[in-house]
């Protein structure tokens, strides 16, 4: 297929499928927190503000959830299918760890989600709590796994090798790899983050057509103090884990900033701009702030930072890739801090709600975090190559041996169903969010000890 | 050391795997049935019934998926590997009948006939391929060394292909009386009707694999059919057609308990199962790769079983509850949604 051998072929399928699936755990990972938290101020102060958000977002999150699912359960088996080399190497460490993930993760989330989408009626509200923060609990640890496992590929330690097959020596090493610390900080609080920017930006398409019921001023509200509070944390954890990815794996370090040679005694600039060549060994139409790469990265003024050309030509990572997909995902993370800082410039003028251009640039941003999430995990993955587990074994040597036509027809098929069914699934998350958020007074009690026999009613509503 | 850790390993995947075949069976058959019942509020409870529960019963194949990849690497690897075009038109099944629960209800009135046949054709098709997956288990894959040396298509067998239609049926036997528990009538009726129906075509399935099986495998024929195993393995066919006479008699009836007929395919699709187990025992990939040669090593068999001996209870614990939570009749108007 377009001059694709198998092997380009299975990694195009694992990128497509992956990014597709990745975009659903993240809004999950952020809603099912989020609900847990509107659920939690529901109860304490019974507001029914809180409980029409609850019921408005948990429909959406129950459409998240199914796609997430069974987009996950494809990665769950490809692995087998396309990468057989890489299982039988590694599974004792990735298998095991998501292994983990099943047992503690998905059966926590899948066994209260029940409970918490159709439970209302069954479960005191004490229950229905609990189960809201069960499943909220299950996609932390979720992340927790998987992202020790990736980590581990990136920077393994804590094994040994026999006949071909990784052995785990100690355990604790293996999941607290080097970058696994700082990769789950910095996951983690972008599927927060994404998850904030997609409800706000919710909230403000229901504001710019006129609806400025509380529910949707609290959801702006609650979305853009995640902005203001957690961007800037981002960011500083995202300058961590660069620091550790320049200590752990600096070839990927070089080819994100599409820098080639050091000359003795200068400080490695930034390129803002640049189009890196591989064949050539050099970045054309480089702009660049003078030393600004040596401050960031080593936070000096004259230390330089590794070369694309000290590592060996077949050791370098793709530079033309990640060059801009860095730039990609911090771009956006510093809009996303512009629109924190302008929110609460507003908020303090009191037109946080009113500012048309305000609500606008927020329902533009709706998809930022999503994207920056993408852009970042393709820098990541792309970094690491031309290494499956990093240093130990290539990515060429990982894939099965599967014939071109079988990887064409499979990728086509996969493209296909990915894009019409997780196409229109996304087109009914969309026209669900068009509805908005029930009206409160349903959920306003006179016996307030019985919170949920306000949904008696609506439940027996038609969908 | 006095475990065999790889055994308890091959017990858990085995136990998961008839966890996953139980429970994601009914639900999966719930849409094998779809044709059978027209009626849009029938639908609905059909739905209704098993929408609360079918993430936790589908998370159980991935355990069995997962398991298999770190207990058994090299087991995972091959079998996967070999069987990569009916898993992924599973896994495509699996996709569309997913989707279809929350986008039944969500799709504008237009959409709404086409989730029903994504519904119907995703948990058909699902069922078929794995069929189609554990006919190859049983029938074995060419190894050398520590790669799949077969072809794309050697699934594709006769065997193979009646394997899937055998598990369509037990599905939708599952799925007939786990819904003459959860519904009333008219869709009640319906079922008790259709389940002997399906008894039967089952009972047929499973005895002309039970038949094909030794006469293709040697080895398989010889488990069974050799002193002394013949006299323990004698009361497997013997309970299976006591189960069906069972479900028979409390499928036809209303004055039994509206559960027996559901417990009771539990227990038919049990044995079946065993057999299957005792078939293959105690080759991981048949026919001539042990579980002891495609384990993982030992510190990874070890830190994986901490973990499942631990909180598989307490999976068993909470998914029970979410189904006591859920327990009683679906009825028509109640949708949870």
């Amino acid at each position: 297929m377009f001059g694709l051998d198998a092997f380009h072929l299975a990694r195009i399928q694992f990128a497509f499928t992956v990014s597709f699936h990745i975009i659903f755990p993240a809004i999950t990972i952020g809603l099912a927190s989020y609900l847990a938290v509107l659920e939690g101020l529901w109860l304490k102060r019974k507001n029914p503000v809180y409980r029409s958000l609850y019921q408005f977002w948990s429909k959406i999150f129950a459409a998240n959830f199914g796609m997430g699912v069974v987009s996950g359960l494809v990665m769950a088996y490809q692995f087998g299918t396309n990468w057989s080399g890489f299982s039988q190497f590694a599974g004792s460490i990735t298998g095991t760890l998501l292994t983990y993930e099943v047992l503690t993760a998905f059966f926590l989330e899948a066994g209260f989600l029940g409970v918490m989408l159709f439970g209302w009626n069954r479960v005191g509200p004490g229950l229905h709590f609990f189960a809201t923060c069960m499943v909220a609990l299950g996609t932390i640890f979720s992340t927790f796994w998987i992202l020790a496992s990736n980590s581990w590929m990136q920077t393994p330690q804590g094994f040994s090798i026999h006949n071909g097959q990784v052995v785990p020596e100690d355990w604790f090493a293996v999941i607290f790899n080097p970058s696994f610390p700082y990769r789950l900080l910095h996951m983690s609080i972008a599927a927060f983050l994404s998850t904030a920017f997609f409800v706000g930006a919710s909230a403000a398409w229901h504001l710019l057509r006129g609806n400025h019921s509380q529910t949707v001023r609290t959801m702006f509200s609650m979305s853009l103090w995640m902005a203001v509070i957690v961007t800037p944390i981002q960011a500083v954890v995202g300058d961590m884990h660069g620091l550790n990815t320049l200590k752990y794996q600096p070839a990927k370090i070089a080819a994100i900033e599409g820098h080639w040679e050091n000359k003795p005694g200068e400080p490695t600039p930034l390129l803002l701009f640049g189009l890196p060549d591989m064949e050539q060994e050099r970045t054309r139409f480089a702009i660049g702030i003078p030393a600004l790469g040596s401050l960031i990265l080593t936070h000096s003024l004259d230390k330089q930072v590794p070369a694309l050309k000290s590592f060996a030509k077949e050791d370098r990572p793709p530079s033309a890739i990640v060059f801009w997909s860095f730039r990609m995902m911090a771009g956006l993370g510093m809009l996303m801090m512009l629109l924190g800082v302008i929110s609460l410039w507003l908020r303090y003028r009191d037109k946080l709600y009113t500012s048309r251009p305000f609500l606008r640039f927020a329902l533009c941003m709706g998809p930022s975090g999503l994207i920056a999430i993408l852009a970042g995990w393709v820098t990541t993955e792309v970094g690491r190559q031309p290494w499956v587990v990093y240093n130990l074994m290539r990515t060429r040597d990982a894939v099965s041996a599967h014939s071109d036509l079988q990887m064409s027809i499979s990728l086509g098929v996969f493209f296909l169903v990915y894009i019409s069914v997780f196409g229109v699934g996304y087109s009914y998350m969309m026209r669900l969010i068009k509805k908005g958020p029930p009206p409160p007074e349903q959920f306003a009690l006179d016996n307030a000890d019985k919170p949920h026999s306000g949904l008696i009613s609506s439940a027996k509503e038609p969908r | 050391m006095g475990i065999d850790l790889a055994v308890m390993w091959f017990f858990i995947i085995v136990f998961a795997t008839l966890m996953y075949i139980v429970m994601d069976g009914f639900d999966l058959g719930i849409g094998i049935l779809f044709p059978f019942v027209r009626d849009k509020h029938c639908r609905d409870v059909m739905v209704n019934s098993v929408a609360p529960v079918w993430d936790g019963n589908e998370t159980w194949l991935v355990l069995g998926g997962a398991a298999l990849f770190g207990a058994f690497p090299l087991a995972y690897a091959v079998i996967i590997d070999a069987l990569t075009i009916p898993l992924s038109l599973m896994l495509i099944g699996l996709i569309f009948r997913g989707v279809a629960f929350e986008f039944r209800f969500n799709a504008t009135p237009a959409h709404r006939p086409f989730w029903d046949k994504a519904f119907q054709g995703g948990s058909l098709l699902a069922t078929f391929f794995q069929g189609v997956v554990v006919g190859a288990v049983i029938s074995g894959f060419p190894v050398s060394g520590r790669q799949f040396i077969g072809g794309a298509l050697d699934w594709l067998t006769p065997f193979n292909l009646f394997c899937g239609l055998g598990l369509v049926i037990a599905y939708a036997l599952l799925g007939a009386s786990w819904l003459i528990m959860k519904s009333e009538d008219p869709l009640q009726e319906r079922m008790r009707r259709l389940t002997p129906w399906l008894l039967l075509a089952l009972l047929v399935v499973m005895a002309i694999i039970s038949l094909w099986t030794p006469l293709k495998h040697p080895a398989i024929a010889s488990r069974w059919f050799t002193t002394p195993n013949i006299f323990f393995l004698l009361p497997v066919p013997g309970l299976v057609l006591l189960c069906s006479l069972a479900i028979w008699r409390t499928a036809r009836s209303e004055s039994y308990a509206h559960a027996l007929p559901f417990v009771l395919t539990l227990g038919l699709i049990f044995l079946g199962f065993s057999g299957l187990g005792i078939s293959i025992w105690p080759h991981i990939i048949p026919p001539d790769i042990t579980l002891w040669d495609a384990a993982s090593p030992s510190q990874s068999l070890g830190f994986m079983l901490i973990g499942a001996l631990f909180i598989i209870p307490f999976i068993l614990v909470y998914s029970f509850w979410s189904y006591y939570v859920f327990r009683g009749k679906v009825r028509h108007g109640e949708g949870y949604h």
